[in-house]
């Protein structure tokens, strides 16, 4: 066994082999880049060495530096973690070569299956289903035409050394073939600098499965059962789960017997990912991962095993710890992956600073999460936040699990695809186990896009939060001026709120009646509503006779509140929003002092913005800037440069617009 | 500290009976507060809205915290005066949270008579300053008046307690670190000039705020310069020219929002928080009204009471087997120590000496007085004037008279003769006086003082040897019984700002919380008393 373990990986991945590093009592040496030096990957390991700028290709990517970190620090060997160098050959021989142990498989196995194009022709020999498709030598036009015309319409062009989607294009019919050539063409060449193509027949629903297998250097191989992996959004995984739900009995040993078959055929090392494509009862083999995946946990908690400790020994040495029949599935996991993106804009990335994190907890819920709140998230590096893990008897109570935790996240500071993942797993298609890999691309929408409209309880929960809760001294003993229910000699006085959902503004008139509870009165009806704190984040709404239990995070001047699988931000204007920054004044400009302009930079008529400098006055030695009082176009300049001008005299004038 | 009990049955008729008619009574008195607090005529609210203007009451909504309880005082001065033209006397005065500060807010109310000061609208500026000074509160003033109501000139100006004092008051206030904000917001004309004057710091609006000692047409008319008001003493003059304001405000809402600002870096300790922590009476506060009889004249159990009013229903007595008309003893009001002093009857000599005892047991420990005052007077007769009653009453109105914990009366039934003195009537300086809506408070009650005057009367008649008959002596009695039941009624005390306000019985404990929290942060000084005659 190592003695010390090199991670060379951030964020959550990094945490979470250093946690098993922990537990079997192994040295843990981190790597960082300058951005990094605080992360907790940092904070978690024995030591940590900074090995270079923020940008990944000058750290993370950084083979050499990574390699002498390992040496310097007398580590035994690399754990590569995913994504980075995971999958680099280059990388792992030259890990080998200084001495080291890379805790991955050989060289020639991550090589051979770095190519589409090899891997196939090598697999195929395995009896393993290979999807119709041409992956040969000769990249002519005719020869791609025809090869084209053989597998036949919808077809995928994909790049023979992509990945990520670059380089992919769905043709569906001949006589777009060529032009989805070229474009397919320049992007590989662009992406990888290399333009040769692989053909396959598209598939129009294929759900995405695949395997997780291991091999030691003792010639055994064993599968860890499959992970469905279907719901995917550009390939973007999104909601992992183990077992693949309705996949047939037969269907799902034959399948994991092909993995096994392909990993025996590529004298594979270690921990790998076989994945296929599922049509029905037919299965494609897609690639194989030649590293531990983002979402191995589902197959970690559905055996009762842990996937890095595995990945240790095998790299050790060591036989692999259980014989196939030895292990066991249990019940059903799913994963969901939590990400700083903005699914109502494209799923673009975000990225700042995590003011708040709560990350649920509690029996069966697993989080994997690589950030603590303050940290950031930053613009380098992947933005996935937290990994939020469910385990429990069956789908349907693993679903209920998964809802229940997604309701009990909250992050605060940079936007996030919480909710977006609320409303898949709230979906039907999710629910019935029906998704396949196009699905959120074809009809995401209704997924991307919010209700607009809150309903009433939603409203009204954010409403008595913020008249009963939002400022109560609750450290301190209570004085009976903290009362905040407007309490006056006449009965008790009514209260504004002006609130902000996604559907716009909503004005609530509330006064306390004597039961205690908000009379509320919204735009078209009027409710009686208390809400009641439970502990943590959860609280529980009356209204008018129904009571409901929901999540409430507050952040500032700013609420979310789950309820019923949707997630709803609520913000609040505060009474004084209007005039906080101060008054601009009128747009008079007059002179601070005696002086002499020197120089005008306005012209009549010119927008400005406020500050900006007009002018330039001389007076008393100084240097004195004119800056715009307010924003607005200069509407008079009634000096001249050079005038000599008394205190308080016009200079210029801005009219608001 | 025991749990006082209760005899209260809710099923008894009688209690339902006294429950209706004192629930009616609170219903009166909130009817007509929501009617005062509209302020002036319609029309006149209509133009001061048209001018981009706040309400008074608005202004002060905005000016306190959100939702922050607001303890009004005196919203009934100049009930029935001055022909009913000036509600509340056009001025609305209290206590509210600023920015977590608790503050006195002097708001003039524009809609009536310009926010012009009748002498009422004087005497509830100035209590608002008395209530200011010994709570240790910093003053707002929302400024919107055009000064003295002329007409009443002669009772407005000259006299130590009128205009003036107003800005006398200023400068002692401010002398005593008592911060004193101005917002300017409208007329601020003669004297009104130097209520922003004499702050500590002044805000002003812009195009509604005017200072000056003599407005536009009295500039004509003394100097002839012809000026507008604006550049005479509007925002932009006062900030930028004179240094007479300090902050220039956009409109109302802002010039709130900065008078917030201030009051948050005023760097003074933070309010008040109870010693102890508060906890809701045992009994049902609402079951006062079933409690109290419907007439004055007949008496009730005053434990009772306080069992509603305070923490717990818990009570620690004093003395409780001696001098039993008067209950003295030791409890909390949401939080806050207080001694209870409640008539239970007549006053005896006893009950005066136990007074007197408990009074200054409080002053030593430092905890605030609470008067429960039902009180029809001190015992009378050959006995007890042989005794020396009044040398023992005067012992208890000694007590109170040189009291310095913070004192607290509220006049829950009626209040009589010596017995107002001895139980802190208005005389005494209580921090607060507060009058249910069934009290009544004369020199003596209606019956004795028609009959009191009528039995002069009888042996005037009789000296000259003329009859009176008892159908004339009836005739003699009634307007006399007539006038003291007006002038006893609590709405004739509040309109002359006898009390602070008229309240209703189940806002007591709330209303003496507030106060209790108010008046704690000034410091108290050490008691000394006159001589004790024995």
């Amino acid at each position: 066994m190592f003695r010390s373990i090199l991670i060379a990986n951030r964020g959550e991945i990094a945490c979470r082999v250093i946690a098993t590093c922990q537990r079997l009592g192994i040295e843990t040496v981190a790597v960082c880049s300058e951005a990094d030096q605080h992360a907790r990957h940092v904070r978690m390991a024995d030591r940590a060495v900074l090995i270079g700028p923020a940008p990944a290709a000058q750290s993370y990517l950084d083979a050499e530096r990574i390699i002498a970190a390992a040496v310097e620090s007398g580590s035994e060997a690399i754990h590569p973690g995913y994504g980075f160098l995971s999958e680099n050959a280059d990388f792992a021989r030259a890990v080998t070569e200084a001495g080291l142990v890379l805790i991955g498989p050989p060289a020639a196995a991550m090589e051979l299956m770095g190519s589409k194009a090899l891997a196939k022709a090598h697999i195929s020999k395995a009896d393993v289903p290979l999807i119709p498709g041409y992956h040969g030598d000769d990249q002519s036009d005719e020869r791609l035409t025809a090869e084209a015309r053989r597998v036949g319409f919808p077809l995928m062009l994909k790049a023979a050394a992509g990945g990520g989607g670059k380089g992919m294009r769905v043709v569906a019919k001949e006589a777009d073939f060529a032009e989805a050539l070229a474009a397919a063409r320049r992007e590989a060449s662009g992406a990888f600098g290399d333009q040769r193509m692989i053909l396959e027949r598209y598939l129009e629903k294929p759900r995405h499965i695949e395997a997780q297998v291991f091999a030691d250097n003792h010639g055994q191989v064993v599968h860890l059962y499959e992970r469905d992996c279907s719901s995917q959004r550009r390939h973007q995984k999104i909601i992992e789960e183990a077992p693949a739900p309705g996949l047939a009995g037969p269907v799902r040993e034959r399948l994991l017997q092909a993995a096994v078959r392909a990993a025996r055929a590529v004298d594979y090392r270690g921990a790998g990912t076989v994945e296929f494509l599922v049509d029905g009862a037919e299965f494609y083999f897609l690639e194989m991962n030649t590293r531990l995946q983002v979402e191995h946990p589902v197959t970690e908690q559905i055996t009762g095993l842990d996937l890095v400790e595995w990945q240790i020994r095998i790299a050790a040495g060591e036989p692999l710890p259980l014989s196939q029949d030895e292990i066991d599935c249990h019940g059903h996991a799913m994963e969901a992956r939590v990400y700083a993106e903005d699914p109502e804009r494209g799923f673009l990335p975000a990225s700042g600073h995590l003011r708040q994190l709560v990350l649920p907890s509690g029996t069966g819920v697993r989080v994997d999460s690589g950030v603590d709140a303050g940290d950031e998230v930053s613009v380098h590096y992947d933005p996935m936040i937290a990994k939020i893990i469910v385990h429990d008897r069956d789908r349907v109570r693993c679903l209920a699990r998964l809802n229940q935790a997604l309701a009990g996240a909250f992050i605060a500071g940079l936007t996030t695809n919480l909710g977006f993942l609320q409303r898949l797993a709230a979906d039907e298609a999710f629910i019935q186990g029906n998704i396949d890999t196009g699905l959120l691309d074809r009809s995401g929408q209704r997924l991307t896009r919010t209700d607009r409209q809150p309903p009433s309880s939603v409203i009204a929960a954010a409403a008595c939060y913020w008249l009963d809760h939002a400022d109560s001294h609750s450290d301190q003993r209570p004085s009976p001026w903290d009362r905040h229910d407007g309490w006056r000699l006449a009965g008790t006085a009514w209260r504004s709120l002006e609130l902000e959902g996604p559907a716009g503004g909503i004005r609530i008139e509330a006064c306390r009646a004597s039961d205690g509870q908000w009379r509320l009165e919204l735009n078209d009806c009027s409710m009686a509503a208390s809400l009641q704190a439970l502990g943590g984040h959860s609280w529980l709404l009356a209204t008018d006779g129904e009571r409901q239990r929901l999540q409430l995070y507050a952040d500032g001047d700013r609420v979310e509140i789950c309820h019923q699988h949707r997630r709803w931000p609520i913000s609040r204007h505060t009474r004084f929003e209007a005039v906080e920054d101060g008054p601009g004044g009128d747009g008079r400009i007059l002179a601070p002092m005696p002086g002499k302009v020197i120089e005008i930079r306005a012209k009549v008529g010119q927008s400005v913005d406020e500050g900006q400098t007009l002018a330039v006055m001389e007076a008393m030695k100084m240097e004195l800037a004119i800056k715009a009082p307010i924003a607005g176009s200069v509407e008079d300049i009634p000096v001249e440069v050079g005038d000599i001008v008394e205190a308080d005299s016009l200079l210029l004038v801005v009219s608001a617009d | 500290m025991s749990r006082l009990p209760t005899q209260v049955r809710r099923s008894d008729p009688e209690f339902i009976e006294r429950l209706r008619h004192h629930r009616s009574l609170a219903e009166d008195l909130r009817e007509r507060l929501q009617s005062l607090a509209r302020g002036g005529p319609e029309r006149a609210r209509d133009k001061h809205l048209a001018r981009g203007k706040l309400l008074p009451r608005e202004r002060i909504d905005t000016l306190l915290d959100a939702g922050s309880p607001f303890l009004e005082i005196a919203p009934m001065a100049a009930y029935g005066l001055y022909d009913d033209a000036a509600p509340g006397a056009g001025l609305i005065a209290g206590i509210g949270r600023v920015s977590g500060q608790e503050c006195l807010v002097v708001a003039n109310d524009a809609t009536v008579k310009g926010g012009t000061y009748y002498p009422m609208t004087v005497k509830k500026h100035l209590r608002a300053q008395e209530i200011a000074l010994e709570n240790h509160l910093p003053c707002i003033y929302l400024v919107d008046s055009g000064g003295a109501f002329l007409p009443l000139q002669d009772e407005v100006f000259p006299d130590r307690d009128h205009f003036g004092r107003i800005f006398y008051n200023q400068a002692r206030l401010s002398a005593a670190n008592i911060p004193q904000i101005a917002v300017v917001m409208g007329s601020c004309t003669a004297g009104g000039a130097y209520v922003p004057a004499m702050c500590d710091e002044a805000i002003i609006v812009r195009e509604q705020g005017t200072i000056f000692l003599g407005g536009p047409p009295l500039v004509k008319a003394a100097t002839g310069e012809e000026v507008d008001a604006e550049t005479l003493g509007g925002a932009d003059t006062h900030t930028r020219l004179s240094g007479v304001a300090d902050h220039f405000a956009e409109n109302d809402t802002h010039a709130l929002a900065i008078a917030r600002d201030i009051v948050s870096r005023l760097n003074r300790p933070s309010t008040a928080r109870p010693p102890a922590e508060p906890s809701e009476p045992v009994h049902d506060p609402a079951e006062i009204y079933g409690i109290l009889p419907t007439d004055t004249r007949y008496p009730f159990e005053v434990r009772e009471i306080i069992a509603r009013l305070v923490d717990g229903s818990e009570f620690s007595e004093f003395k409780a087997r001696y001098g039993t008309t008067l209950v003295c003893g030791f409890a909390r009001i949401c939080g806050f120590p207080v001694g209870i002093v409640a008539n239970n009857g007549i006053l005896f000599s006893e009950s005066a000496l136990k007074g007197a005892h408990f009074i200054q047991l409080c002053n030593r420990r430092r905890v605030p007085l609470v008067f429960l005052q039902n009180i029809t007077g001190f015992m009378v007769g050959r006995k007890y004037e042989q005794s020396g009653i009044a040398k023992d009453g005067a012992k208890m109105v000694t007590a109170v008279a040189c009291s310095r914990v913070p004192k607290f009366t509220v006049i829950i039934g009626g209040s009589f003769g010596a017995g107002n003195y001895a139980m802190c009537g208005r005389a005494y300086q209580p921090r607060f006086l507060w009058t249910w809506p069934n009290a009544r408070i004369s020199v003596m009650g209606g019956a004795q003082a028609a009959s009191v005057l009528a039995t002069v009367r009888r042996d005037a008649l009789e000296t000259r040897g003329e009859p009176w008959s008892e159908d004339e002596e009836a005739k003699f009695k009634a307007p006399i019984r007539e006038q003291y039941e007006t002038q006893g009624h609590p709405y004739y005390a509040s309109a002359r700002m006898w009390d602070d306000g008229v309240i209703d019985p189940v806002d007591t404990r709330q209303v003496l919380g507030l106060a209790l929290a108010a008046s704690a942060a000034a410091p108290i000084e050490e008691e000394r008393y006159g001589i004790f005659r024995m």
